[in-house]
């Protein structure tokens, strides 16, 4: 059973798509990174898969439901959107009780003491919270409901690195404790990789890559050696990029297969050089820097 | 949801509350010395300015309480946080819109009753006045602060808030167009639906020397003349016709000297002189027509009235729930 699938999903907004073709299976129980630069789609298909928005085409199943089909299926997937909103009128007090009588699976222990923990004044006003507490206090309502599916959308890119730090721990703790799924999206890869066991990557508006953190990281090389082109690489080792200088290429390959010829040296990349080289994607779109000169 | 739905609009309604209960305390003191008198010329400003609190009151419920209750949520980002606990935006808007619906009624329920009462012996005494200058209760500026139509207006106005809101998502900008909107509904109305619910009822006057009233001329000569009017009632023509019964206007021309004209310096005419002269047109075959909504209509008419705006504010929200869909 997969927590969240979707199949052909494409999102027009007037005249430009948002998201294209994009084909997704996660499995429940992961904590899962969707990468992109801005723009790429990542807050559309997080919208599309909390009911927010509605998709142009394609169909996709949350938590085995329509997203936004009902209040069973609302009670089932937690989101904190952007900016973490809250309603700057209320005080932190007003937000449980708002969680408490929305949401028929509340767990107010939980919230309150979350938000003991954080260290927030119950009497406070949220519009006088800082970015970090706001964004716990949005998490706080989020984990409280008791989701089976949390999708958090840009949840740090607001907070300073140590608020940063306390917002994936205490999500980490939540994921620990209840066993809930996350999905949470960045454009901040270090940002992920101390937290998620699974990766999307989202460029212009389509999926260019999904799996798990390792297996990524096992099936991508970096290869250096003397110049050639890459078209004479074996076809089962897929390029991802390449860059050639007057003497020396460098491509990176993804293949499930170990690499033979000797006259590569073989790299490991670390997770954020795997994602920006499936952002810049340079075989396709960017020239090699000698070509310009 | 019915706690989140009167959390938020706790403050704007009790403001709103508690300056209609200022009010409402002003005219409880000021009412009961009303009654029994004949002249209420000292009451000019307390007479408008009820009118026009009735009339602001709804512009008030439209801008500050409906508008805001979309654009506020979108504008700030809080849609998303509220449409993401375990209740539909359809059951989330519901108990909104319910909740504002009911309170804009009952606190414009509330200010017309007092203004209702306040100034029923001043429109008892213009029901039965044949003064022009009084304006009775019939008259379309005081018919829509009284009775139950301030209900209705503010109903209107409020889902009308709601709608342009849903539409543009900006709140400046819809609180603009919303006041613009209800003024525009609530000009037209009694000028282009009022007089048409119930078919006016026709009267055909001998224009005599007595009854001539009113006469309105211009540089060209006398263009009008009037006959009294039945009390209490909301006239919509008080015409000379012909004995065919077309519209005569301006007035024929031998009526013409009955009335001095300013640029000739005539000396001022002999009294009874004018009602003599103009008494021409009757013995020649002219009339006067009258077409008017009788007093007695008050009640019918405020309550078709009522039925109308709820109508519309029941077509408004449907349209509403349309929308929703489509917003985020």
């Amino acid at each position: 059973m997969n927590i969240l699938r979707a199949q052909g999903l494409g999102k027009r907004y007037k005249r430009k798509w948002a998201l294209t073709g994009c084909m997704l299976e996660i499995e429940p129980g992961h904590v899962t990174g969707l990468v992109g630069p801005n723009g790429a789609g990542k807050s559309t298909l997080l919208n599309i898969a909390s009911g927010m928005l509605e998709p142009t085409t394609g169909t996709i199943e949350v938590c085995g439901g329509v997203p936004g089909s009902g209040p069973a299926q609302l009670a089932k997937v937690g989101y904190v959107a952007q900016n973490a909103p809250v309603y700057s009128g209320l005080s932190v007090e007003d937000h449980l009780r708002l969680g408490a009588r929305l949401n028929p699976g509340w767990d107010d222990d939980l919230a309150h003491q979350r938000i003991e923990q954080l260290g927030l004044d119950p009497r406070q006003h949220a519009g006088k919270l800082s970015g970090g507490q706001r964004a716990q206090l949005a998490l706080t309502l989020g984990i409280a409901k008791r989701p089976e599916l949390l999708l958090l959308d840009e949840p740090v890119a607001a907070l300073d690195p140590l608020a940063r730090r306390e917002f994936l721990q205490g999500l980490m703790a939540a994921v620990a404790e209840h066993g809930l799924s996350v999905v949470m999206s960045s454009h901040l890869v270090t940002d992920l990789e101390r937290v998620c066991d699974q990766l999307i990557v989202l460029v212009d508006s389509q999926v260019r890559i999904a799996g798990d953190v390792e297996d990524l990281l096992a099936t991508h090389h970096r290869l250096t050696g003397p110049r050639r082109d890459e078209d004479s690489l074996p076809a089962d080792q897929h390029v991802i990029s390449a860059r050639h200088t007057d003497r020396q290429t460098s491509v990176v390959v993804r293949t499930d297969a170990p690499i033979l010829d000797p006259v590569w040296t073989v790299g490991e990349l670390s997770l954020e050089d795997l994602v920006l080289e499936y952002m810049s994607n340079s075989v396709t779109t960017r020239p090699a820097l000698e070509v310009l000169r | 949801m019915t706690w989140l739905a009167w959390r938020q609009l706790r403050v704007p309604a009790l403001s709103v509350l508690a300056g209609v209960a200022a009010i409402a305390v002003v005219l409880g003191i000021t009412g009961p010395e009303l009654v029994g008198r004949t002249d209420f010329s000292d009451q000019d400003l307390l007479f408008s300015g009820t009118i026009l609190v009735s009339y602001l009151l709804p512009a008030v419920v439209g801008v500050f309480w409906g508008v805001p209750l979309v654009t506020r949520e979108v504008e700030a980002g809080t849609h998303s946080l509220v449409w993401n606990q375990s209740v539909t935006r359809g059951r989330w808007l519901a108990t909104k819109v319910g909740f504002g619906l009911l309170a804009a009624m009952l606190v414009t329920g509330l200010l017309s009753l007092a203004v209702t009462w306040w100034a029923s012996p001043i429109d008892a005494l213009a029901n039965q006045s044949t003064d022009r200058g009084m304006l009775n209760r019939m008259s379309p500026v005081v018919f829509g602060a009284r009775g139950v139509v301030p209900i209705g207006y503010a109903a209107f106005a409020f889902v009308l808030g709601v709608a342009v809101g849903v539409v543009l998502r900006r709140t400046l900008a819809a609180m603009a167009v919303t006041l613009v909107l209800l003024a525009g509904v609530l000009i037209a109305v009694p000028f282009l639906v009022r007089p048409y619910i119930l078919p006016a009822l026709d009267d055909e006057v001998a224009i005599t020397q007595s009854n001539v009233v009113g006469i309105r001329g211009s540089e060209q000569g006398v263009e009008s003349m009037t006959v009294p009017e039945p009390p209490g009632a909301w006239v919509l023509a008080n015409e000379t016709v012909d004995s065919a019964g077309n519209v005569v206007f301006p007035l024929p021309d031998f009526v013409n000297g009955c009335v001095p004209r300013p640029d000739r310096n005539d000396p001022p005419p002999a009294r009874g002189s004018m009602g003599a002269c103009m008494a021409q047109l009757g013995e020649r075959g002219y009339s006067q027509h009258l077409a008017f909504q009788p007093g007695y209509r008050f009640w019918p008419l405020q309550w078709i009235e009522l039925g109308i705006f709820l109508a519309l504010s029941t077509l408004l929200t449907w349209f509403c729930f349309r929308r929703l869909r489509h917003l985020s």
